[in-house]
């Protein structure tokens, strides 16, 4: 049983969760209301990591953060240290891995919200920023919870992209998915059966409170 | 508070739809405006230009010295920006706050104390204090309006726009909420704009009516003369003709109320429940008078009126006469009956109109 890798993971998706809500509730916003003729260019975008094989995705990351990468040399000359296997490049890699995860639901809550509430809002004199604080996220809050709570439990079971951009270091890039690969590969099946059990127990607990909780979730679930 | 709206807007939609709207009122606070005509004829386009919520593809809307929109210069006040009360069909009310919450919404930028004070002061002004607690789904559709109106009044708009403030409610309520909204339309201290294709609500709810069909306004002015007065047959065809007047209820007798109005007395019967003192309006269609060079013996009509007529209009086959009999009325019959009764201004005749053909509209 691998405790340092599975803490790894829990750490990695809690904070690929908190960079997301950050990240990603703009980008929802944006997604949500902008007229922008173009605006389904940045809908793909986005939603590519959804169908691309996380070594392609991983792979493309590994090199836009590698020191010789605008990104990975801004981030040197910042911080001293390198992306490409360490903890930071992994939560880059996978905030951008579950981007859709988070984006999509909350999104597809934003848009939901009845536009005449938004122009009641306009009219009172509340701008943007007022009404999206005060009508549209209280309105849409299942749907950022289901953002977050994908997003989160995508993180904890990713290994493709993990393994291009982070490697295999433990306690640094080892996560849980890629210990009990290990295991695996070392013939210890009751180790990668106890691993995986526990992922598997932390990831339907999370989905399951968060569903009971509000079971209005279920039918934003399939939408987009 | 009160100005000039003046409106001279075009917008045309995907579909080809095109609506021009070009009229200017005075507005005086405690007057309703009516924006009246049939489905689709862009009254709400225009309501919501003027709020800001839309943006025409040409043109000027200016209120007072204030210019809210203008094409050519480029300039399109924000909703936020032009102070304006906006109550939408349905209401709109945000359903996961109070009705207190609701009501306070809009004042923002005040401190917590002066919020509570004038929430508080809506909320009793539109006898809602006791629902303040509540969230909207649990409250019924006429204390909705009482909500969303103490809430659009709160931050102390400059005009109030409402579309079809009516059409949430069920029929047996409307009647009795059109009545509240006409006291509360008087009370506040500014002057509004009322959206409707209903003409008990015209006639009940405004002093001004501009009068909108396919897209265009075809006339506006003083509701009582828009409908006894339309501006073609269009208007005609849209309003109906009618005579307007205001009157009280005297008394009731065998199911029939006699209702006193200047220079005398109509009979009515109404199914609605009047009793002596009421205030009414008195509508009378123009295709309902009959015009008689004198009263003949005996005769069905309750109503006898005589008068000398003032005008005669012609609207196609048809000849708008009018009559001075105390209070204007107006009867719409042929060519035909005109040329045999060699009406002309200043022949004075006597209109008859059935008791059952006169429509009270309780105020």
């Amino acid at each position: 049983m691998d405790w340092l890798a599975l803490a790894l993971s829990l750490r990695l998706a809690f904070w690929t969760m908190a960079a997301l809500l950050v990240v990603g509730t703009p980008i929802a916003y944006w997604v949500a209301f902008s007229r922008w003729r173009l605006k389904f260019l940045v809908e793909a975008v986005v939603a590519l990591p959804l169908v691309l094989p996380p070594t392609v995705l991983g792979f493309y990351i590994l090199v836009a953060i590698g020191p010789r990468s605008p990104l990975g040399q801004a981030y040197q000359s910042l911080t001293g240290g390198l992306l490409p296997f360490s903890f930071e490049g992994l939560l880059f890699a996978s905030i951008v891995y579950s981007l859709p995860f988070a984006v999509q639901p909350m999104a597809a809550s934003f848009g939901a919200v009845d536009r005449r509430l938004l122009e009641a809002s306009f009219c009172l004199g509340a701008w943007r920023w007022a009404t999206f604080r005060r009508i549209i996220l209280p309105l849409s809050l299942p749907g950022v919870v289901t953002g977050m709570v994908l997003s989160f439990a995508h993180t904890l079971g990713e290994f493709g992209v993990v393994l291009m951009v982070g490697g295999n270091l433990p306690g640094r890039t080892r996560t849980a998915s890629i210990a009990i690969y290990d295991e695996v590969q070392a013939l210890n099946y009751s180790g990668a059966f106890e691993t995986s059990l526990v992922l598997l127990t932390v990831s339907f607990s999370v989905l399951l409170v968060t569903y009971a909780a509000q079971r209005k979730v279920w039918t934003a679930w399939p939408a987009n | 508070m009160a100005g000039e709206l003046a409106v001279r807007i075009e917008k045309r939609y995907a579909g080809g739809a095109l609506i021009l709207a070009d009229f200017a009122l005075d507005l005086a606070a405690g007057d309703t405006t009516i924006l009246f005509g049939p489905s689709g004829a862009g009254k709400t386009t225009v309501l919501r230009c003027l709020a800001g919520l839309e943006t025409p593809d040409r043109g000027l809307i200016r209120f007072g010295e204030e210019i809210w929109f203008d094409g050519r210069a480029g300039i399109c006040l924000t909703p936020q920006a032009r102070r304006v009360g906006f109550l939408a069909q349905d209401y709109a009310l945000f359903p996961h706050l109070s009705v207190r919450e609701n009501v306070e919404y809009g004042l923002a930028g005040k401190s917590r104390a002066e919020r509570q004070q004038a929430a508080a002061r809506m909320l009793e002004f539109f006898e809602i204090t006791k629902l303040a607690g509540r969230k909207p789904p649990e409250i019924s559709g006429g204390e909705a309006q009482r909500v969303a109106l103490a809430r659009a009044l709160a931050p102390s708009p400059r005009l109030l726009l409402l579309d079809e403030p009516l059409s949430a409610l069920d029929v047996p309520t409307r009647s009795r909420v059109r009545t509240e909204l006409h006291r509360h339309l008087r009370a506040i201290r500014i002057p509004s704009l009322l959206v409707t294709h209903d003409r008990t609500e015209a006639v009940s709810l405004g002093h001004n009516i501009v009068v909108m069909v396919e897209g265009d306004v075809r006339q506006a002015g003083p509701v009582e003369e828009v409908f006894r007065r339309p501006a073609g047959t269009l208007v005609a065809a849209t309003v109906g003709v009618e005579t307007v007047v205001r009157g009280e209820v005297a008394e009731e007798e065998d199911g029939v109320l006699a209702v006193r109005i200047s220079g005398g007395v109509v009979h009515a019967v109404s199914a609605e429940d009047f009793g002596p003192g009421d205030a009414v309006l008195v509508c009378i269609r123009g295709e309902e008078v009959t015009l008689q060079e004198h009263t003949a013996g005996r005769e069905s009509a309750r109503n006898h009126f005589s008068g000398a007529v003032t005008a005669i209009e012609k609207d196609g086959a048809v000849e708008r006469v009018s009559l001075d009999c105390g209070f204007p009325l107006v009867a719409t019959i042929t060519r035909r009956s005109r040329e045999d009764m060699e009406l002309k201004p200043g022949v004075t005749v006597t209109a008859a109109v059935k008791a059952t053909a006169v429509h009270l509209i309780r105020l």
